[in-house]
């Protein structure tokens, strides 16, 4: 049996609605107890305080809205290479929770760097490269929005998701140039992994696994509907000509 | 190719305007920024060599959306993609095009804006040698932008929208190279960073374009 | 050149609009010498099926087989430019198709006058004559014409059909969707009506997503 066969939007259907229970309760129950565990069962960090508890929001959030750009990128590669419709369908299903990822971990960014910097914005170069990749989603997805043909917009955008993704990644390490004079370890050190303990970490990793399965469940919704729309405009079509 | 080239720079030249638009626009940006900011020559000295590098990108921006619109709605764009010419080809030449009708005045002429500016006098030659460097990839990137949206109503705010994010390599590389330069550091990197990139988008780009343009004739 | 082959061969054919069969199982031949003339109602599909034949879009299914470099494609549109002159318009398009010269072209299309006139100051007849004209610049031996004689009075509709008929003369071959009669005795007609798409649960072929999401 071949990974191809769930590029069959029947077969995808099919499976999905199998599937969906499980990964839902899977979301629920790994971000109840992750976030709970969070925020509640984890001793306040002396030289952080209680602002540093929203990492289980942006952590995670952060991550997912890089992956989900990433898993677009690939389905639209898979779209252009082998047009299977549910995957180009499952791209254009991705860019909305992947906006809002990114929107998520812009927002706990500034909640949480208010306190820390004594700023709610600040052009650090991981701030500023998510700023650009919420811009890209915008793109798009408007994009998709503005072209009626569905095979025609799965195309053009998996022909910008291609080359929006060399340029988000470009764009990172201009970033980086470019602030690297004006901050020189002004800033705290943003990478968690090295100066977390563990008592942090194990809630973290479950919320981690929280927003994935979130990520997955949303997705399969809306890749659904996305199918159940393209059949209807099928049928429609279909009408006309008869 | 070259009857492409001379073809669409004698269109632009009989449209009236296709070289001066930009420029008259790039004005425009530089005389209202003081405005913005106060006439303090301290400040505008400072801030020159991005306000530059912004006006260049946004009058680059604002001719875009004509690069295959008009050849779209006449039926050129059929014709051409039937000829014995790769559209990879047309979509090259259709940059040079537009790069010599914005780009390059942009080029001659961004040394006496930056008179306007209070730019510092080390920065000037920067000045030209990135806007050399870099609007070559504005104008391609931009080819790309516009041969996506080509078959849309109301393709021009969305075009933007989709090339601005396409320029921000090119926009900090760019602004870096004359900012060091008239700070007399390093320009090294920005320097090879910014000619990099658009070497990279002359040679890869054009590819990425005749595909959209393709789906969109189909 | 003798040839053997025909210039244009259609087997089993089905294009497709806006993602729908529109017609499918199409055959026919071109040779050289010869005319054909597609006839149909509206929406039938003729521009699909010369837009496919031209390369524009993917055929849904079948073979269009044609020796490389030989066809030039005259859409609904002309693709002028209206402040080029009509010389400067000829020129470009002899330039691309590397013909260089339109002087015949000019002569026989009657536009010798116009020739130094702007595009945008002629009438639609004469736009559609320069259109015409562009394809005896191309040099391309078959042409595929999509309602050649739009806005054309019947002097130069008599004009285009001597034009098609010194092709012919020449090997050439033309392939035209036109509702008018060209007086072209020695034209073959096909009407694409029999060849409409049937759907899929009548037999006919599927569309590129009905079959995945039927």
């Amino acid at each position: 049996m071949s990974i191809w066969e769930y590029a069959n939007p029947k077969k995808f259907m099919q499976t999905s609605s199998w599937a969906l229970p499980f990964v839902t309760v899977g979301a629920v129950a790994c971000l109840a107890v992750g976030l709970f565990w969070g925020f509640f069962l984890t001793p306040e960090a002396t030289n952080f305080g209680s602002t540093v508890k929203v990492i289980y929001v942006h952590v995670p959030s952060a991550m997912m809205a890089i992956n989900i750009w990433v898993m677009m990128l690939v389905t639209s590669l898979i779209w252009l290479i082998r047009r299977h419709h549910v995957s180009a369908l499952a791209a254009k299903a991705a860019a909305p929770i992947g906006m809002v990822m990114t929107l998520i971990a812009l927002i706990t960014g500034a909640i949480w760097g208010q306190p820390m910097w004594g700023t709610w914005w600040e052009w650090d170069p991981r701030l500023t490269s998510f700023l650009i990749l919420f811009l890209f989603y915008l793109g798009y997805m408007a994009l998709w929005e503005a072209i009626d043909d569905p095979d025609t917009a799965a195309d053009l955008t998996g022909v910008l998701c291609l080359v929006g993704s060399v340029f988000a990644l470009l764009s990172r390490y201009a970033v980086n140039f470019w602030n690297q004079g004006l901050h020189q370890g002004a800033t705290l050190s943003l990478d968690k992994k090295e100066n977390i303990s563990d008592v942090y970490w194990f809630p973290l990793l479950l919320c981690i696994a929280g927003f994935v399965l979130l990520f997955v469940t949303l997705l399969l919704l809306r890749t659904r509907t996305e199918i159940r729309q393209r059949r209807l405009q099928a049928l429609e079509q279909r009408e006309r000509m008869a | 190719m070259i009857a492409l080239l001379t073809r669409d720079l004698r269109l632009a030249i009989r449209a009236g305007g296709g070289f001066g638009l930009g420029l008259a626009f790039f004005l425009i940006v530089v005389t209202l920024v003081p405005f913005g900011v106060g006439p303090e020559g301290g400040v505008l000295a400072r801030i020159a060599p991005g306000i530059l590098w912004l006006g260049a990108l946004l009058a680059c921006l604002l001719s875009l959306d004509r690069i295959f619109a008009l050849d779209f709605e006449d039926g050129s764009l059929d014709l051409l993609a039937t000829a014995p010419i790769p559209l990879e080809g047309v979509v090259s030449v259709k940059a040079v095009a537009h790069w010599i009708t914005t780009g390059l005045p942009l080029v001659l002429a961004a040394p006496v804006f930056g008179v306007l500016l209070h730019l510092p006098q080390a920065a000037y030659f920067w000045l030209v040698v990135s806007l050399a460097l870099g609007t070559p990839a504005l104008s391609v990137l931009g080819t790309f932008g516009a041969a996506l949206t080509v078959g849309l109503k109301r393709g021009g705010l969305l075009l933007s929208l989709l090339v601005l994010p396409l320029y921000v390599p090119t926009l900090i590389f760019g602004a870096e190279l004359v900012r060091r330069g008239a700070n007399g550091m390093d320009t090294q990197v920005p320097l090879l960073m910014l000619a990099g990139i658009t070497a990279a988008c002359i040679a890869v780009v054009p590819f990425a374009s005749a595909a959209a343009i393709r789906v969109n004739l189909r | 050149m003798p040839q053997a082959a025909p210039m244009l061969r259609v087997e089993n054919l089905a294009v497709t609009r806006g993602g729908l069969p529109v017609l499918e199982g199409l055959g026919f031949t071109l040779e050289a010498g010869q005319a054909l003339v597609l006839r149909g109602p509206n929406g039938i599909g003729k521009t699909t099926l010369l837009r496919t034949l031209a390369g524009l879009q993917p055929a849904l299914a079948g073979t269009i087989s044609m020796p490389p470099e030989t066809m030039a494609y005259a859409a609904h549109a002309d693709g002028l430019k209206s402040t080029l002159t009509v010389t400067e318009n000829l020129s470009f398009w002899a330039a691309v198709y590397g013909t260089g010269a339109i002087d015949a072209a000019l002569d026989r299309m009657n536009l010798r006058q116009l020739a130094d006139r702007p595009a945008h100051s002629l009438s639609a007849g004469q736009k559609r004559r320069l259109g015409l004209a562009r394809l005896l610049v191309t040099g391309r031996p078959v042409w595929v014409l999509d309602e050649p004689t739009v806005s054309l009075d019947a002097a130069s509709v008599a004009l285009f059909a001597g034009a098609v008929r010194a092709h012919l003369a020449q090997g050439g071959a033309a392939l035209m969707a036109t509702h008018i009669d060209l007086g072209l005795s020695e034209a073959t007609v096909l009407d694409l009506a029999p060849f409409k798409a049937r759907p899929p649960e009548l037999g006919g072929i599927a569309g590129s997503f009905d079959e995945a999401f039927a």
